[in-house]
């Protein structure tokens, strides 16, 4: 008798490759046309008081129209932080830190790198990006209407 | 509001591993039902409904895979859905269950799941597609690093080290030798969590669960039916709750935050609106089993906390102390290891359900905790914004 032997290790290799464009909108829009000009523009709801970056056309917490924008300081205080020290794929090399820092003027805090920081100490980097501590915005020369424009530094 | 008692009355697990060479996707998510439904003694037609648990479809790599599963699970001729919520995707699968019955609408319902994260290299990239183009998807957030940072805000605001996150998974590791499902079942030290590679501040590797393979199946029916299943200590569902947060993880950590990102507080929320349902009003005292969803060391102390089993900042030296342990301890978290020793993300949240379960029915085996009364299960997912709590018992209200 004759038996096809099963292949434990037989696989079958695949890849997606998907292209999209994505609609940017007027809230995003807006926020994007001012990090051309080196500045940073918060959505406020009159009713709540909120200022949120990112901004939002509508106040989560008051279900109101954000019916302001307020530039948002360029320096403010880190929230939460890590330092990434092993490679994932399609991800930036290690090492890099990253922050969410709240702007000064503003009630919510946005994510970004913190450069300028020797990282070959972790413990030791990481003891310098407690809660708390102060940064400022540093906007790069190019700028493109992008949330890649500026990034955080120690103050 | 009337409400029907509901049961579970079956549970079926293969083994998580890195890969299943043996089965496809489909077969795994079979081979658990088939296991679900002899537990309980039932056939695929005294199901009336499906529900399907079913994360992020790129790990296994067949886009929204449900619909390859219908004919694997018997849901052909059924109603069928997908849950899928992120990490949490097991628990608001459980709980959709659970609510199809105690509705009234259904009598007996499946729910059941597989995954095979690790059928991509490229799985942490696949997490970080989760974050929106506009704001953070370019800042290298993934689920480790996502969770390193609210850990990092935890150890900040509560003193707690990185030892003591380690202690969590020796801990996790010595329950899951007992768990012949588990993933990671060999035993390890503080020194070699603390000596593996670093990954994302403060994390290391063995700070952080596998990539998984496998599938878990439950059987949930009404009351008046248990006694046609071969189930003569069902798990009774006493409480079930869910909350969702913002996805800006951003809006919940300054002063003008209506809820705390370290915390993970959305389980206050959830827990209590489930311990109500329960008629829990001491946790501590009228839980013995919490099997809870801890992807990283981390999890452990914040969720405790906002589980109500001790105050804020308090996990940690309860944890030292061995109040968590499987034996003598005052609550045994994890008995099977947890989710650091198997992540088969789109069904973890299940496997907490069933583990507990277990635990109820008294078939937990080797890792069974004596005396279990009421059992809490726990998932979380998307951007640590959404927040399942339910609460098994070994009898109805």
């Amino acid at each position: 008798m004759t038996t096809t032997q099963a292949v434990d290790d037989d696989v079958i290799h695949g890849e997606w490759h998907v292209r999209y464009t994505y609609s940017v909108g007027k809230v995003a829009g807006t926020f994007f046309a001012a990090l051309r000009e080196g500045r940073i523009l918060a959505s406020r709801c009159s009713d709540s008081g909120l200022v949120y970056l990112p901004p939002r056309a509508y106040c989560e917490r008051s279900f109101q129209p954000c019916d302001g924008w307020v530039e948002a300081g360029l320096a403010g205080e880190i929230e939460a932080a890590t330092i990434v020290t092993a490679a994932f794929e399609h991800l930036p090399p290690p090492p890099y830190a990253i922050a969410y820092v709240r702007l000064d003027g503003v009630s919510t805090a946005m994510v970004n790198f913190v450069r300028g920081l020797a990282l070959s100490d972790v413990p030791a980097a990481a003891a310098r990006l407690r809660p708390g501590t102060r940064v400022n915005v540093v906007f790069g020369a190019q700028r493109a209407g992008r949330i890649t424009d500026f990034h955080y530094e120690l103050a | 509001m009337t409400q029907r008692n509901v049961a579970v009355v079956g549970v079926g697990q293969l083994p998580y591993r890195t890969h299943h060479a043996d089965r496809t996707y489909v077969e795994l998510a079979q081979d658990a039902t088939l296991a679900a439904l002899r537990h309980a003694g039932l056939a695929p037609d005294d199901v009336d409904a499906v529900v399907f648990s079913l994360a992020p479809t790129q790990f296994m790599g067949v886009n929204d895979a449900d619909k390859w599963a219908v004919d694997a699970v018997w849901a052909q001729g059924k109603p069928f859905m997908r849950v899928s919520t992120g990490g949490a995707t097991g628990g608001s699968a459980f709980q959709a269950a659970y609510q199809h019955i105690a509705s009234g609408m259904f009598r007996c319902v499946l729910v059941v799941g597989a995954d095979r994260v690790a059928e991509t290299p490229d799985a942490q990239h696949v997490l970080n597609l989760i974050w929106d183009r506009f704001y953070e998807h370019d800042f290298a957030l993934n689920t480790v690093t996502m969770t390193a940072l609210a850990a990092q805000r935890y150890m900040h605001r509560y003193g707690v080290t990185e030892e003591q996150f380690a202690r969590v998974v020796v801990r996790a590791r010595r329950n899951a030798a007992g768990n012949p499902n588990a993933h990671l079942r060999k035993p390890v030290t503080v020194a070699e969590v603390m000596d593996s590679p670093r990954v994302s501040w403060p994390f290391k590797r063995f700070d952080i669960c596998p990539r998984s393979s496998g599938a878990a199946a439950m059987v949930l029916c009404a009351g008046d039916m248990v006694a046609r299943t071969r189930c003569t200590r069902p798990a009774w569902v006493r409480g079930a709750s869910g909350i969702s947060h913002s996805v800006f993880m951003g809006d919940r950590m300054t002063y003008w935050s209506d809820s705390e990102f370290a915390d993970h507080d959305g389980f206050h929320h959830a827990a209590w609106a489930a311990y109500r349902q329960a008629g829990i009003v001491d946790p501590l005292r009228q839980i013995q089993v919490a099997e809870i969803y801890d992807p990283f060391s981390s999890f452990q102390f914040p969720q405790l906390e906002s589980l109500g089993f001790c105050g804020r900042g308090a996990a940690a030296a309860i944890s030292d102390a061995g109040g968590f342990d499987l034996d003598g301890g005052m609550l045994a978290v994890n008995p099977s290891g947890g989710t650091l020793c198997a992540n088969p993300i789109g069904v973890t949240g299940l496997v907490r359900a069933a583990d507990a379960a277990l635990q109820i029915m008294g078939e937990a085996g080797a890792n069974q905790v004596s005396n279990v009364h009421a059992a809490v299960a726990t998932a979380i997912g998307g951007s640590t914004q959404f927040f399942t709590c339910t609460v098994l018992g070994d009898d109805h209200a």
